[in-house]
């Protein structure tokens, strides 16, 4: 199954499928879990993986698309 | 992993005394249900609580000497219902009244819900300050579900429709191991238990635990077992899992405080890195999920999120205020070894 990101609202980009996630030296992050969640907020303790932090700095953020510009 | 076998553990007041002399007869004799059953506070109750609690665990496990055919008997069932309704009412008082709430709503809903956690701070205060008797006593109450890790969210399963059953599976298939009995919740727990040199056989703390712990446990069982409460079981596990990546973080940092290397951490650090995915699947592809296709449990959804929070709290005061008074936590002290 090709790879989905899914952004969760004020959360992480969830990605589920067949996907690697690389630095860019080609090192594989090593995962286990079919589901994983990276971070979208910028202030995880573990990036490039979520640790829920944006819960406490109140991250807001839309799933859908935003208008870029401003219409 | 050793199969789950417990023992009925000693009595704790009239009706754990009626219900374990009962269960070791045959199923549904010599069982009434209780008459008034009307404790001053149930949900801190320990007659109340281990009744209800050894009489949940047929569900799960099998008990020494007790015929497993138990686990159906209308008497038993009957004598349950009986201990589940002033627990239920006393849950319904802690939440207060319920506000009227759009199904498309849940999910943001939720995320205010676990911002006004209404407990103390016991993860900070483990993290910076807990001894290690008091992490170790913080472990054997936890070892009350987490050597069930997910198995009373499970009951939900069959009842939910397929948007949100996907959404849980996605959520049961990673606590269950991914396919790994070795990476399972309840394994690794059990392994950090031994690892501290804790007791990691299933219900080992059964007579330790107070009340109040056996009450976090009742509360998901009660809705989990309940297709009526499926909105509150699933609203549990959203909040369970929302409120799961920072204090895990700092269970993990009090043990590296004291000493222990990543064979005893792994369980917690696991949690940091799982619940951070599976919080949104929770709140957002299950419970939302759930609100949209049934949208007469939406309300309960929010309830059982409140619950959750509410009677962890209490347990955490529970802790908290027993080791400012220098005392166990526990009903007993546990020998340590050095």
């Amino acid at each position: 199954m090709a790879a989905t990101i899914t952004p969760y609202p004020d959360g992480p980009y969830l990605v589920r499928g067949d996907f690697v996630v690389q630095d860019q030296e080609g090192n594989e992050l090593r995962t286990e879990r079919r589901t994983i969640a990276l971070c979208r907020c910028g202030k995880s303790k573990m990036r490039p993986l979520c640790d829920g932090t944006h819960k406490a700095i109140g991250f807001k953020a839309p799933s859908t698309p935003e208008q870029w510009p401003d219409a | 992993m050793a199969r789950r076998l417990i023992e009925l553990p000693p009595p704790r007041g009239p009706l754990s005394e009626e219900l374990f002399e009962a269960l070791r007869g045959p199923p549904g004799t010599r069982l009434a249900p209780p008459g008034h059953v009307e404790p001053v506070d149930p949900v801190g109750d320990e007659d109340l609580q281990l009744a209800l609690y050894v009489g949940y665990e047929l569900h799960y496990t099998a008990i020494r000497g007790v015929d497993e055919r138990w686990e159906r008997s209308p008497a038993l069932l009957a004598f349950l219902e009986a201990l589940e309704e002033p627990f239920d009412a006393a849950v319904a008082d802690l939440v207060g009244p319920s506000e009227a709430v759009a199904p498309a709503g849940v999910a943001e809903a939720l995320q205010a819900i676990v911002a006004e956690d209404p407990g103390p701070p016991l993860s900070r205060y483990l993290e910076a300050r807990g001894t290690r008797e008091q992490m170790l006593e913080h472990v054997i109450h936890r070892s009350a579900y987490q050597l069930k890790e997910s198995d009373p969210h499970s009951w939900a399963i069959p009842r939910l429709p397929p948007g949100p059953k996907a959404a849980l599976l996605e959520v049961q298939f990673d606590e269950y191991g991914g396919g790994s009995s070795e990476r399972m919740h309840s394994v690794l727990f059990a392994r950090t238990m031994a690892e501290l040199g804790l007791e990691d056989a299933y219900g080992g703390y059964l007579d330790r635990w107070p009340g109040v712990t056996m009450a976090t446990v009742n509360l998901m069982t009660g809705f989990g077992l309940r297709r009526h409460r499926r909105g509150a079981i699933v609203g549990h596990l959203a909040a369970f899992e929302m409120t799961s990546s920072i204090p895990n973080r700092r269970y993990g940092n009090a043990l590296r405080r004291l000493g222990y290397g990543p064979e005893v951490t792994h369980f917690y650090d696991e949690h940091v890195e799982a619940d951070a995915v599976h919080e949104n699947i929770a709140a957002w592809d299950l419970a939302g999920g759930l609100a949209a296709a049934e949208p007469e449990v939406a309300a309960d959804v929010l309830f059982g999120a409140r619950a959750l929070l509410q009677i962890e709290a209490r347990w955490a005061q529970h802790l908290m205020d027993a080791w400012e008074r220098g005392e166990t936590s526990l009903r007993s002290p546990v020998p340590l070894a050095a």
